[in-house]
């Protein structure tokens, strides 16, 4: 359906948000995934989180890899710059164009297959760094574009459309990035857009790298009985560990205590998320006894969800490398060039 | 027997690595060069930490020649594992000095060739406390005996050391006391100075001495350059040093003591390239360095860039391949591997620097081509520029220079048009006007390596693909009238000899200089020469081959790549472009270039 254009017509009672914009301000083009696709619910999950926050689109960077999860920042927020970049080295794109404009918003998108499998190394190597930005990955354990092969993060003996079951253990970017040093993770998934839009925002105004892996069914290769990233299994497995509530700085925080939350956690922007507890046992701050939870659930067939992980402490990484506050990018050659009397005396060091 | 040369000879040490005889060796050099003779020190290392053998050498040349001539007047032999290699290398009529603490009598013996012993170790073991200092000094201590027997002015030693150890009084002191007592053994024990020695001359005013890494990473801060991502890999490491260092000294911001400057150490090449894209993308002037295998695994970014048409600049400090090869030996070899990196219909601006001053220049010349025509630019050097010490003239900078960040639409001029599109061939020229992300929504558009049309929009559709790679064959043609053109030399006063011409690229510029002066000498005829610069060919490389019936092309891989690639890009009979190679990994020599030519025409070519 691409070559239908949406016209861009918006009903005059549409709510605006802060900056006059409505929501089909931050639509896309419109998607060429498959009917049904719980990629095409993210994106629109993307786009409320954008415009609840009231940030510009042109100020957000969209970047992703290779795959059906890559094809999507095409569908949302066309305002903003979009890089569909090599399979797997969506990370190097992220973080080269964040060094060099730290002032923007950066968004990643990308599958289980060009984060789990041939972008294994740079997904690792981001989170190392703290890179400031959203890093999704849109997970329904299978290949699409290339027809049904098992991912990475397909469960073993999960099967695929023909039958045939997954002899290898997964990768679960979860655990991984938790035990990796990542200062935010969450898991969501696609058919609950109520838990996702809050996650997302958390994940937007964390100062870091904050992956959220989305259980996505893909409808196509691996919907079936027998898969494990199905719509019917993610709903029958999920088990719900904490609910993220986000809250902008400029609402009223301080006396407002939602019933049932038990922890709030300031944002460096000065927003907050706050945490409902819906297993008392669960504590998003402590990562050793995360992996543990999740382990253990994971053990018992279970899929953890939520915001599972959150170190708001961290330096992001200019902070670590000490950079300026103002971006590469605009820095003027004045402030650049060292002149020509400092290549005199460099030079005579040379002689 | 003995050769009697004034400021015209080559000394090589043969030393171990790891035993601290570099500083030493630059000792030397530097001292020989601040009597105003022009010297050239060329570094044959292992790929190893410690234990290796290791060589150092060292080119006084009066008449200013800056590579190898092929000959060594006199070895220092520090190394008993290699002494009978290093007694076999000397030119007839040539010296040896070796250390006689350990002594070699049945070793091999040449008539032809005056050998000195001298105790360094023995002296040294007595005179220095410490271990290290007991291996450390004996380097300096065989400086003093070169000191005395070649004639260098102590004065300038001792300056040197004492400039060198500013901040350490003592160490200046030991090193001098090493010094002397080199210099004493050999005035008590040999014939002071030899024939082979120097004199103060008045020949390096106006020059430095400098490796080419040092240089491209300078050039690299001057030509604005703010983030650089890399993957360790010799010989390229040092030339992200250099940036490093230079930016830590000349790019912390004074009010706020924050960098002006991100240099992110990548997991591998392949995330280094794709950092260097995502922060070009994104407006600013980054670049990679690396040298062969990193070039291959940054292939297929390559390929996304040219077709996205992301500017890049790239340094590919190149060394003896294929595979891993011999990492710390240099080479020419990737000349074509660079020119087409990717799959796919692609091709890529190269520039060719001959020596550290033009690694500094090209460094602005290819980050202004990079974003003129927003595509990559690889800077093909190589180990002999990167890693050697070259006496090359003093760079001159031209104060007026802005970087040229070629066809960007601010938000102004966003805002007063209808639409922007981002790939339309607006100019004529074949090269599109970019946006950058944050400026306005009206310039946002999505980079794809997949198809896409002149509109910035994905597409299928047969014609509107060809549209747009068509295009960017246009553009490459525009690069051709942007990049460098060739130096040409020429010397009307003497008569053409034969109809033939000598064509090369980068560092066998100073080999090829000096061989040409002693051919033309010895046939009063003057030869044409030729040193291109970039690639795609400028078009005074194809009226220069024109000109001949055979081109002799000289380059340092086995599979004469230059000459691959000027008969396909320009269509030239293969035969008449004769190449001449050297590929053994060590620069190469003017002799092998006299030699070579000489041989060629013997079988009958350009006869």
């Amino acid at each position: 359906m691409s070559f239908l254009k949406k016209p861009k017509i918006s009903h005059p009672g549409l709510p605006k948000n802060d900056i006059g914009l409505t929501i089909r301000d931050y639509e896309g083009a419109m998607s060429t995934l498959c009917a049904g696709c719980g990629h095409d619910s993210i994106s629109t999950a993307i786009m409320q989180a954008y415009f609840e926050l009231s940030i510009e689109p042109h100020r957000v960077a969209k970047v992703s890899g290779i795959g059906c999860s890559s094809k999507t920042p095409t569908y949302f927020l066309g305002g903003a710059h979009g890089f569909n970049s090599v399979h797997g080295r969506m990370p190097s794109i992220a973080t080269g164009a964040n060094a060099a404009n730290r002032e923007l918003n950066y968004i990643g998108v990308s599958g289980d297959g060009d984060s789990l499998s041939i972008g294994l190394g740079q997904f690792a190597h981001a989170i190392r760094r703290n890179v400031n930005m959203m890093y999704l990955i849109e997970n329904n354990g299978v290949y699409g574009l290339t027809k049904g092969q098992f991912s990475a993060s397909a469960d073993r003996g999960s099967t695929a459309k023909k039958g045939e079951a997954n002899p290898y253990s997964p990768i679960d970017p979860v655990l991984l990035a938790i035990s990796l040093g990542c200062t935010f993770v969450g898991r969501g998934f696609s058919g609950d857009k109520e838990h996702l839009v809050p996650m997302i925002k958390s994940a937007i105004r964390h100062d870091g790298f904050a992956l959220l892996d989305i259980i996505s069914p893909c409808v196509t290769f691996n919907d079936h009985e027998g898969s494990t990233k199905s719509y019917a299994h993610t709903r029958a497995h999920m088990r719900e560990t904490v609910h993220a509530d986000f809250t902008e700085r400029h609402e009223e925080i301080v006396a407002r205590v939602e019933p049932g939350e038990y922890k709030k956690i300031t944002m460096h922007d000065g927003s907050r998320v706050g945490f409902k507890r819906v297993d008392e046992s669960y504590d998003p701050t402590n990562r050793i006894s995360a992996i543990s939870y999740i382990e253990e659930h994971r053990a018992q067939g279970e899929v953890v969800t939520g915001l599972l992980y959150l170190e708001e402490s961290s330096s992001e990484m200019h902070s670590i490398l000490g950079s300026s506050q103002q971006a590469m990018a605009t820095l003027p050659y004045s402030k650049l060039y060292p002149g020509t009397e400092t290549l005199a005396r460099i030079q005579s060091r040379w002689r | 027997m003995t050769n009697s040369k004034l400021n015209d000879f080559v000394i090589k040490l043969a030393n171990v690595n790891g035993t601290g005889s570099a500083s030493a060796n630059g000792l030397l050099m530097k001292s020989i060069f601040r009597m105003g003779v022009p010297v050239t020190g060329k570094n044959f290392f292992p790929s190893n930490i410690q234990g290796l053998p290791t060589w150092y050498e060292i080119r006084v040349s009066k008449h200013g020649y800056l590579c190898r001539s092929g000959k060594v007047d006199f070895m220092v032999a520090m190394n008993a594992e290699t002494y009978n290699a290093d007694l076999a290398e000397v030119d007839p009529g040539g010296y040896l000095m070796y250390d006689s603490t350990w002594p070699r009598k049945d070793m091999v013996q040449r008539r032809d060739v005056t050998v000195m012993g001298i105790p360094l170790s023995a002296m040294c073991n007595e005179a220095f406390e410490s271990a290290r200092a007991k291996v450390l000094m004996k380097n300096v201590a065989y400086v003093g005996a070169l000191v005395a027997l070649l004639n260098i002015d102590m004065d300038v030693i001792e300056h040197l050391l004492k400039e060198t150890f500013s901040a350490k009084p003592h160490l200046a002191d030991a090193n001098m006391q090493a010094i002397r007592m080199g210099f004493d053994y050999a005035s008590e024990n040999f014939e002071c100075p030899l024939p082979l020695r120097l004199e103060s001359m008045d020949a390096t005013a106006g020059h430095v001495v400098v490796d080419g890494n040092t240089t491209a990473g300078l050039g690299a801060v001057y030509a604005g350059a703010t983030v650089t991502s890399w993957y360790p890999i010799t010989p390229s490491t040092s030339l992200i040093d250099a940036f490093s260092i230079f930016c830590q000294q000349l790019r912390k911001d004074p009010e706020t003591g924050d960098n002006n400057y991100c240099v992110i150490q990548a997991e591998d090449e392949l995330s280094a390239i794709g950092m260097v894209l995502g922060a070009n993308w994104n407006g600013a002037r980054a670049f990679t360095a690396t040298s062969g295998p990193g070039l291959s695994l940054m292939s297929e970014f390559l390929g996304l860039a040219y077709y996205a048409e992301i500017p890049a600049v790239l340094y590919d400090v190149q060394r003896v391949s294929p595979s891993t090869g011999m990492p710390t030996r240099t080479q020419q070899c990737d000349i074509v591997s660079a020119a087409y990196a990717s799959h796919g219909d692609t091709k890529h601006v190269l520039l060719f620097p001959s020596d550290p001053t033009d690694c500094f220049y090209m460094s602005q010349t290819a980050f202004d081509l990079a974003e003129r025509l927003q595509t990559p630019v690889i800077v093909l050097t190589d180990l002999d520029i990167g890693m050697n010490d070259w006496m090359v003239p003093e760079i001159k900078w031209d104060e007026s220079y802005q970087p040229d960040r070629g066809k960007v639409y601010d938000a102004k001029q966003l805002r007063d048009m209808d639409a922007f599109y981002r790939y339309l061939d607006v100019d004529g020229d074949a090269i599109p006007w970019r946006t950058l992300p944050g400026v306005d929504p009206k310039g946002a558009y999505f980079v794809r390596g997949s198809g896409h049309n002149k509109f910035g929009g994905y597409t299928e559709k047969s014609d509107e693909y060809k549209e747009v790679v068509d295009r960017l064959r246009r553009k490459f043609d525009t690069a051709a009238t942007l990049v460098p053109a060739p130096i040409l030399n020429v010397d009307d006063t003497k008569p053409r000899l034969n109809d033939f011409a000598l064509l090369s690229i980068g560092s066998c510029d100073g080999a090829i200089r000096e061989a040409r002066d002693r051919m033309m000498l010895d046939s009063q005829t003057n030869i044409d020469y030729m040193r291109i610069q970039a690639f795609p060919f400028h078009k005074d490389v194809i009226d220069f081959i024109d000109q001949y019936d055979q081109v002799f092309v000289i380059e340092q891989n086995r599979d004469a790549q230059l000459r691959q690639l000027l008969s396909i890009e320009l269509n030239i009979d293969p035969n008449r472009l004769i190449p001449l190679l050297s590929y053994d990994g060590m620069p190469v020599s003017s002799d092998f270039i006299v030699e070579g030519v000489a041989e060629l025409m013997k079988q009958g070519h350009a006869a």
